[in-house]
């Protein structure tokens, strides 16, 4: 990546499962590690359940691209059930690669570098809840970062502290635990 | 903290920064803490965005010692805040689309009595359809009415042009209402990195308030009584005169605040004008993404430039003439429609600013982005090689061209 590159992610969830705010904590990460980064979130209709996006975009560089991402460097599916639903695939990078939530291996192409880990499974095992939902998004946030490199662990840890009010601690730890259990598939 | 001499020789303290990450409506409210209003009022139900809960919650855990006004209408936001701002009171609200439609007859009143409030508009589009995601109906729908109008590009420039809205405002030679346009969810509800301004130096730039004529109740005055037809021309033509005046002095407050912060600000902003020989004209967030694409052809060699505005009321006529001279063809993007009039509203804007230059360049209008559907770098590129073909040929093929919709 040189400095011009603008390095693109497109996360795919259901409403409140904390997509946006996966891609806020991102950006912030990139922001303490002085780097540029926007998080954008896609709404429709806002309700819970209904599928949403958000996007994220980090530089070295400043930022002008305000449009929607359209060909990420990577994809994260924080619920597999949109798996059947949404093509995650769409427009990803050649060498791009996909983090999907799940527990046992998913069933989709090799095409791509994909990778999974059950990060439902690391929330309930913390007991991160809101609402009854499963936070999956702290797991999906370390994984995220050992993939794709673009900002530390160490910075994601930071930038959870700033943003999250509640249960700092189990979130850390998800994010940690979601770090060390991404696994690459095939 | 450094010091550094301005052009007179006198040194002058360079201002306290930090940065950190807010989405656009948080970058808002935080300015106009820091701004440190008297008196937010608003109606907090959608199309409403989250600034005035931010501020409601800086007023209630006592960060800002205001008084917050919920209504019962946006109507009634916007009429007890031209109250307040005769009272003296520094004052804020924020409202979008259908919000802004039901302020619509006191817009006008608020201007007219030359009260100083300051309004955020998180720009989305006008009913029907319901839709809440970003057009400019409500940010042109208040270009007749006496405000200024100022348009953010991202977040950094919404939290700016917060803090220079209140000193506009408020400033003697001025003393007109201001609004900040940007972009429904594309700004407000994005992160990005900003540099916001340490407490301590803000009131270097913008001083408390000093209202001219109060509300006083021991020397009551009448203000906006009924004036038929012996006077209300004579008032109507001050208040344009006035309005025009106010250019001037906006042009020296954006000096003051680049000279303050170190980022500048002009009305207008262009990229690549210099050799350009076709550009696109737009608002708000898609200049970026038109920038972006620009650069890109502009490596290829290819001669494009961008035009966007910061100032959209008062319009900056004489820099628009500047920026489009040796311009072969221009088009101008209106994220809006004016049904049944000669194009959109930013189109007639320039058309009718250009009208008697003897040099100008082709104008054609672009529709876009209605309802916040995505501007795409290739609906960006496709508009540039259009300008490219009707600058080559000399004339303009199709005047209204619609980018982004399904067939």
């Amino acid at each position: 990546m040189t400095a011009y590159d603008i390095f693109e992610i497109r996360w795919h969830g259901r409403g409140g499962q904390g997509v946006v705010t996966a891609a806020k904590i991102i950006a912030l990460a990139a922001l303490i590690e002085n780097k540029f980064g926007v998080a954008q979130p896609f709404f429709g209709a806002e309700r819970r359940g209904a599928p949403v996006m958000a996007f994220n975009r980090i530089s070295e560089r400043k930022i002008r691209i305000k449009s929607m991402v359209y060909n990420p460097d990577m994809v994260v599916v924080v619920d597999k059930s949109l798996l059947n639903i949404v093509n995650i695939f769409s427009g990803l990078k050649k060498d791009g690669s996909v983090i999907i939530n799940t527990k046992e291996k998913p069933k989709i192409s090799n095409k791509y570098n994909v990778f999974y880990l059950d990060a439902t499974g690391i929330a309930m095992d913390l007991n991160l809840r809101i609402a009854g939902i499963p936070l999956a998004n702290m797991p999906m946030l370390g994984a995220v970062s050992k993939v794709s490199n673009i900002v530390s662990l160490e910075s994601v840890k930071k930038a959870v502290k700033t943003e999250i009010k509640q249960m700092v601690d189990e979130n850390i730890k998800a994010v940690e635990e979601g770090w060390r259990r991404v696994i690459k598939y095939g | 903290m450094s010091c550094k001499s301005n052009r007179n020789g006198e040194r002058r303290m360079s201002v306290k920064s930090r940065r950190i990450g807010l989405n656009g409506d948080t970058a808002v409210a935080y300015a106009a803490k820091q701004a440190n209003v008297d008196v937010i009022s608003a109606y907090p139900i959608t199309p409403q965005t989250i600034m005035v809960e931010k501020l409601a919650e800086y007023v209630n855990n006592g960060e800002l010692d205001a008084v917050f006004i919920p209504v019962e209408s946006e109507h009634t936001a916007l009429s007890a805040a031209v109250g307040a701002s005769l009272a003296g009171a520094r004052v804020f609200t924020a409202t979008a689309s259908q919000g802004l439609a039901l302020m619509y007859e006191i817009l006008w009143i608020a201007a007219g009595l030359r009260t100083t409030v300051v309004m955020a508009l998180g720009n989305r589009a006008f009913s029907p359809n319901i839709n809440i995601h970003c057009s400019h109906d409500d940010l042109y729908a208040v270009r007749d009415t006496g405000w200024i109008e100022l348009i953010a590009e991202n977040v950094q420039e919404a939290y700016d042009l917060t803090l220079q809205a209140f000193k506009i405002s408020e400033d003697k030679k001025v003393l007109f209402p201001s609004t900040i346009s940007l972009d429904g969810f594309i700004l407000t509800h994005s992160l990005e990195a900003l540099y916001v301004i340490d407490d301590a130096y803000v009131e270097n730039f913008l001083p408390p308030k000093d209202p001219v004529y109060p509300i006083d109740p021991n020397n009551p005055i009448t203000y906006g009584p009924l004036d038929l037809q012996d006077y209300y021309i004579e008032h109507k033509k001050l208040q344009d005169y006035h309005f025009e005046n106010s250019y001037p002095r906006i042009l020296e407050i954006f000096q003051e605040y680049s000279e303050f912060t170190g980022r500048t600000y002009k009305p207008i902003k262009t990229y690549g004008l210099d050799d350009a020989e076709v550009a696109i004209m737009i608002l708000g967030s898609s200049a970026g993404t038109a920038r972006f694409v620009a650069k890109k052809l502009r490596e290829k060699g290819q001669k494009v430039g961008v035009i966007s505005l910061t100032l959209y009321r008062p319009f900056p006529v004489d820099k628009i003439k500047e920026a489009t001279k040796g311009l072969k063809a221009l088009a101008i993007m209106d994220r809006s429609l004016s049904f049944g009039s000669p194009g959109a509203q930013l189109y007639m804007d320039v058309a009718s600013a250009l009208v008697n230059e003897r040099e100008k360049p082709l104008l054609f209008n672009v529709i876009y982005g209605l309802g916040g559907r995505d501007l795409t770098p290739d609906q960006v590129e496709y508009v540039f090689k259009k300008a490219q073909e009707y600058a080559k040929e000399g004339e303009v093929k199709e005047l209204k061209l619609w980018v982004g919709v399904r067939e």
